[in-house]
């Protein structure tokens, strides 16, 4: 990795904490229309793997996904006003926290349903397939989908197809408050892609290098015609599953513990101890990630809500129109 | 003019738009090799190769949501999934998925897929590979619900529920595929909302679409030697509904039976009944009737299913008691 890009991947990690940390704040604040799931805690894995990612390549987020749209290049205005439920909102104002979407920049969207995008994830593939394109599709889901139908169904006919996608699971230990072990046959989520053609690699979540490196090559695996991998990152949210959640499941060590291992600190040290950056240029980007949320959070405070001409545009296309 | 079966038909709109269009391709269980359950796709994976015709595993939510994914990544997928009951396999991927992505994302997305699939009883097929789904779909704002009778209207209407940008949910009759009609050799589509009037008449108006419409041009042929003048409507596309051709024949008629295949209780002669309430009440001289199949799932056996699902004399007394009415 170039030093340009480890900057650059700290300075993605430390707009996604900050971005969460300020939604948490106008969640408290009721400014933000609907449910908020914070991805505190699990930026290395978003910004990992998508600094391998063009911006035609696909994605498909979760419910927990503001950090999935930040490192695939959204824009944090119609982000902002999107949670905000205004017009100029990504989804304008229809869609919310757990809808953000635009294929415009290959996002193909958060999702409601746990595991939602796992088939959607592996159409986007074989889009690449039927348009004969070099398109690569990442497919990020939790621990808590792979026990779904559909990550076998997905995960089943990409490996029997080869096909340009790569799965990563983010094992953040907990659907809602159940714990991984409790939900799954397997200790190690990745040992299921030996059943379907795959290679699974376990990480350390927590670590943007080793995140960058092992979906480098899973990438680029991919993008060769190679096939998908399974990858699963282990990580953690600092906060509940949703800002209603009380965490009365995990105790405060697990807590300490897991923060302990912080990406942003531990890849801030690492950075430092390189030489490649000071305690003040730090300061310097969250004091800039900062201002940018500032612009958006304003640009979003003076966006106009959707009216009533709005609700119910966008369900249909205009296509009938035409052909009668 | 020629006349093919329904089968053909719907290979021919097939073909047809896949020569057209590059980015539509087939997606479904046993199409390629096998040519289809119901051989809709007999002799395509020699013409168009595999690459265009995706056999896959049994793994409906997988085709589902894969067609999904691939309509909004650029392309438009034609997914078959082999008897309507086997839909609720895939609901996830097309109530939440596929028929909400254009308004959950605020209208920057396009979902051109068409799901093909058959339903309909009448085959001893029993409970698991008889059912009319339809009224769930229809119930879903985001997805297009068409039923065609005829070979013609399949042809026409498949063509434009392939160039149409919204999901479709095409739902063909299993003993509709030998049935024959003119169609003609040069293109043609006919645009999704538009019902056609089957049998011109005078004296009561009688809705239904899919396989029941034969039933329904069948009974009123045989009402005419009573000297009841049926008028024959088939809405063709359930979603959206072409209210307008309903009405206009409900104020010459003033009187309303509706056939449907499906169950009577929720199906979707209710919202017809409605609608027609709600736009017509005052042209009506008799309460409309209703002739569904009965709420029960559908037995196996001959006998019993041919009382469970209605039949030409069901609804030509369903008529009568709409004329007595």
């Amino acid at each position: 990795m170039k030093n340009t890009e480890k900057i650059g991947l700290l300075r993605q990690m430390i707009l996604m904490r900050e971005f969460d940390e300020r939604a948490g704040r106008w969640y408290a604040e009721e400014r933000m229309a609907g449910s908020t799931h914070l991805y505190v805690g699990q930026e290395a894995v978003a910004a990992g793997v998508c600094a391998h990612l063009c911006r035609d390549d696909y994605i498909t987020s979760t419910h927990r996904g503001h950090g999935h749209c930040i490192a695939k290049g959204g824009d944090l205005k119609p982000m902002v006003a999107e949670l905000f439920g205004r017009s100029t909102g990504y989804c304008k104002g229809k869609g919310g926290s757990m809808h953000i979407a635009d294929i415009r920049f290959g996002h193909l969207g958060a999702n409601g349903i746990v595991g939602g995008g796992m088939t959607i994830a592996t159409g986007a593939a074989l889009a690449s397939r039927v348009k004969n394109t070099n398109q690569v599709t990442v497919c990020f889901f939790g621990d808590g989908a792979v026990n779904l139908g559909p990550f076998h169904e997905s995960l089943n006919m990409a490996g029997l197809w080869s096909l340009p996608v790569v799965y990563v699971c983010e094992n953040n230990l907990y659907g809602m408050s159940t714990h991984h072990a409790k939900a799954a046959s397997v200790k190690k989520i990745a040992h299921r892609a030996a059943s379907y053609n795959m290679p699974g690699h376990t990480m350390n979540g927590m670590d943007v290098s080793a995140v960058y490196n092992v979906a480098g090559r899973a990438i680029r695996r991919a993008r060769k015609g190679n096939g998908p991998s399974l990858l699963v990152m282990d990580t953690y949210r600092y906060y509940g599953h949703s800002r209603t959640d009380p965490c009365s499941y995990r105790t405060k060590e697990e807590v300490a513990e897991w923060k302990s291992r912080d990406p942003i600190q531990k890849f801030k040290a690492k950075l430092i101890a390189d030489g490649l950056l000071d305690e003040r240029t730090f300061g310097e980007m969250v004091a800039e990630a900062n201002r940018q949320i500032d612009e958006a959070e304003d640009f979003a405070e003076k966006s106009p809500y959707p009216t009533r001409e709005d609700l119910e545009t966008d369900v249909y296309c205009d296509d009938l129109l035409e052909m009668q | 003019m020629r006349t093919i079966t329904y089968r053909d038909a719907v290979r021919e709109a097939l073909r047809e738009e896949m020569i057209r269009d590059p980015r539509v391709f087939l997606i479904g269980e046993e199409i390629g090799l096998y040519g289809g359950a119901y051989a809709v796709t007999r002799g395509m994976l020699d013409e168009f190769g595999p690459e265009r015709i995706w056999d896959t595993p049994i793994s409906e939510g997988a085709i589902a949501g894969a067609a999904a994914g691939a309509a909004v990544a650029g392309t438009r997928p034609v997914a078959e999934i082999m008897y309507m009951d086997f839909l609720t396999l895939c609901m996830d991927q097309l109530v939440n998925q596929a028929a909400k992505m254009r308004y959950m994302f605020g209208g920057h997305a396009s979902v051109p897929m068409v799901v093909r699939t058959q339903g309909g009883g009448g085959k001893e097929n029993a409970a698991q590979h008889s059912q009319s789904l339809e009224a769930w779909f229809v119930h879903v704002p985001g997805l297009r619900v068409v039923m065609p009778s005829t070979a013609y209207d399949a042809k026409g209407l498949l063509k434009s529920a392939i160039r149409s940008d919204d999901p479709v949910i095409f739902v063909e009759h299993k003993l509709l595929y030998n049935s024959k009609c003119e169609v003609p050799e040069e293109e043609y589509t006919i645009p999704l909302g538009k019902a056609d009037v089957k049998r011109m008449g005078s004296d009561v108006t009688l809705v239904s679409y899919s396989r029941m419409t034969e039933f329904a041009l069948s009974a009123a042929e045989k009402l005419s030697e009573e000297g009841i003048d049926v008028e024959v409507i088939d809405p063709r596309t359930l979603s959206p509904l072409d209210v307008p051709t309903m009405v206009e024949s409900v104020r010459k008629t003033g009187r309303v039976v509706i056939c449907h295949e499906a169950c009577k209780a929720g199906g979707f002669g209710a919202e017809i009944a409605t609608q027609i309430m709600e736009n017509a009440f005052d042209y009506l001289d008799a309460p409309i009737v209703r002739i569904a199949a009965k709420d029960i799932p559908i037995p196996n056996v001959r006998v019993l299913e041919d009382m469970m699902i209605p039949q030409e004399n069901d609804i030509a007394a369903g008529v009568r008691q709409c004329l007595s009415g």
